[in-house]
């Protein structure tokens, strides 16, 4: 199972590389789209299977459809370099750096890890998601849903808005 | 037996019923496409296919040797990569999703248990769903891919109705998941053994949901039909209008893997309307029969059924006009959509009526 997990984990960095180095949008879309199904796979093999169908069906199946439906209807072809303003030169280096070095410590307090398996205590099935989800957590969910809605309609107004 | 490993006797299991099971798909797909240009052609008065074979019945061998042998045409402009792995792509998603198919009980083979089904995952149903969500990108991409005008309208007709669709697609069957109580394809079907007892007296009617979700089920398969692009929302691919569609630029055995893929996705959808609503396997079990022919009867059954619905889809075909553009839109947003949510909302209330 673990070298599954090595395999899979050496998939989506690669993809995450060339999602960012790629200069033809569609090449980015598709290499995010690798990145997020084999992030599916890990779930997978950590006994999540739940949350593995849902990160496929809706981040791949449905918000990346939207980003190459986009990009089809744009027909963005290669990407230039724009002229970058100062700003972005000498602030962009350090605040990257920071995050590097902050992601890097907090992989080392958990390294090496304790164990591979999964917590015995937590169950991946459908139907204890949805109780945690209806019954622990069912206010923060229903205002989730509400900012959703919201944010739904605003869409919604500003496309009909005729300028 | 003894001296192999009981992995190795899983992985042998795995892989002769990959084959077997991927065979038969295969084979029917091909059949598939006989079956529809014979019965188009006697809608229409004619003789449709009959040169090759008896009854054109050898009439796929001789498409496929033909699609083969094809000079194989990349347009100059497209984008090759990308226009290599759009029929890929396509086929193998198309042929994943039969995986978690269950077709019948299964048997026990010198002491292992043998099941009618790839493998039972406890969420099969969602495994369905997301691997016919990915399976746009296949349309949408070769597409994009050609460079050419009709393919990207067709792309993205294509790409904008499939997100349409899924929803009410997903929308349509958890009137029976509240039913079943599971996500397990094999859990569906085994909550659908036995018959309907109405106010306690047996009604010798079979337990399928389709008679406790008929309108579940009118949703999941004008959906499902708008999700495989076939008549009447073929709008992807009308030929009237965008001359072929997504695959206009496709040549060869390309070509024939998007039509492959169609099939199969048919295959799938029909599959999965025999098992939420038609009570899979479940059908007459005769006892007088011998044994070996009872373990294959449910088989018959699953496959009777699938056959009645890919039947229907080319009666459709052969009979229906093409919807518009803006028709198939508002059908799907405007009235699948609420009535999808409206079964969901009158089954929670007679679930929890009933207790």
């Amino acid at each position: 199972m673990s070298i599954l997990f090595y395999i899979f984990a050496g998939v989506t960095v690669l993809a995450a590389l060339n999602m960012v180095l790629q200069r033809t949008p569609v090449y980015s879309a598709l290499s995010l789209i690798v990145v997020l199904c084999s992030l599916a796979v890990e779930y997978l093999l950590l006994g999540a299977e739940f949350m593995a169908v849902l990160q496929v069906i809706i981040y791949a199946g449905a918000i990346m459809v939207l980003f190459v439906f986009v990009i089809m209807l744009l027909n963005a072809g290669h990407e230039v370099p724009s002229h970058r303003s100062r700003l972005v030169k000498w602030l962009g280096a350090p605040i990257v750096g920071a995050f590097l070095v902050e992601m890097l410590m907090a992989i080392w307090e958990q390294f090496p890890p304790t164990s591979a398996a999964p917590p015995a205590h937590l169950d991946g099935s459908p139907a204890a998601i949805g109780h945690l989800l209806f019954k622990n957590y069912v206010l923060p969910f229903e205002v989730t849903s509400i900012l959703i809605l919201v944010a739904v309609l605003g869409a919604v107004v500003l496309a009909k808005k005729e300028f | 037996m003894g001296t192999f490993s009981d992995t190795t006797i899983l992985v042998i299991i795995a892989a002769v019923k990959v084959a077997v099971v991927i065979g038969v798909l295969l084979t029917a797909i091909a059949y598939t496409t006989w079956l529809e240009r014979k019965v188009v052609a006697h809608i229409q008065a004619r003789w449709g296919p009959y040169l090759v074979g008896p009854h054109g019945l050898l009439q796929p061998l001789a498409d496929g040797a033909k699609f083969i042998l094809k000079e194989e045409i990349v347009p100059a402009e497209a984008d090759k990569v990308i226009y290599w792995l759009a029929p890929f792509l396509g086929f193998v998603l198309a042929c994943l999703s039969i995986a978690v198919i269950p077709f019948g009980e299964g048997f026990t083979l010198y002491g292992h248990p043998i099941q009618f089904q790839i493998t039972d995952l406890n969420v099969g149903l969602l495994f369905v769903f997301a691997v016919t969500s990915l399976g746009v990108y296949s349309i949408a991409l070769a597409g994009w891919s050609s460079n050419s005008k009709y393919p990207l309208f067709g792309g993205l007709r294509s790409s904008a109705q499939m997100i349409s669709y899924e929803l009410s697609l997903g929308l349509a069957v958890v009137g029976t998941l509240m039913m079943a109580g599971t996500l397990s394809l094999r859990g569906i079907v085994n909550a659908q053994s036995g018959f309907w007892h109405i106010a306690g007296v047996n009604t010798w009617m079979p337990h399928w949901y389709i008679f406790a979700q008929p309108i579940g089920f009118f949703v999941y398969f004008t959906s499902a039909i708008a999700e495989t692009n076939r008549v009447p929302f073929d709008l992807p691919e009308g030929e009237t209008e965008l001359v072929g569609g997504y695959h206009t630029e496709y040549s060869s055995m390309k070509f024939a893997m998007f039509f492959m893929s169609e099939y199969a996705n048919m295959v799938t959808v029909s599959c999965l309307a025999t098992l939420l609503f038609f009570g899979g396997w479940h059908g007459p079990d005769f006892v007088w029969l011998p044994a070996i022919v009872r373990i294959f009867l449910p088989v018959f059954w699953f496959c009777l059924k699938i056959f009645c619905f890919m039947f229907f889809y080319i009666w459709m075909r052969g009979t229906l006009p093409r919807f518009r553009y803006d028709q198939l839109m508002s059908l799907g947003w405007k009235f699948l959509l609420p009535l999808g949510l409206l079964n969901i909302l009158v089954t929670g209330f007679l679930i929890v009526w009933r207790g």
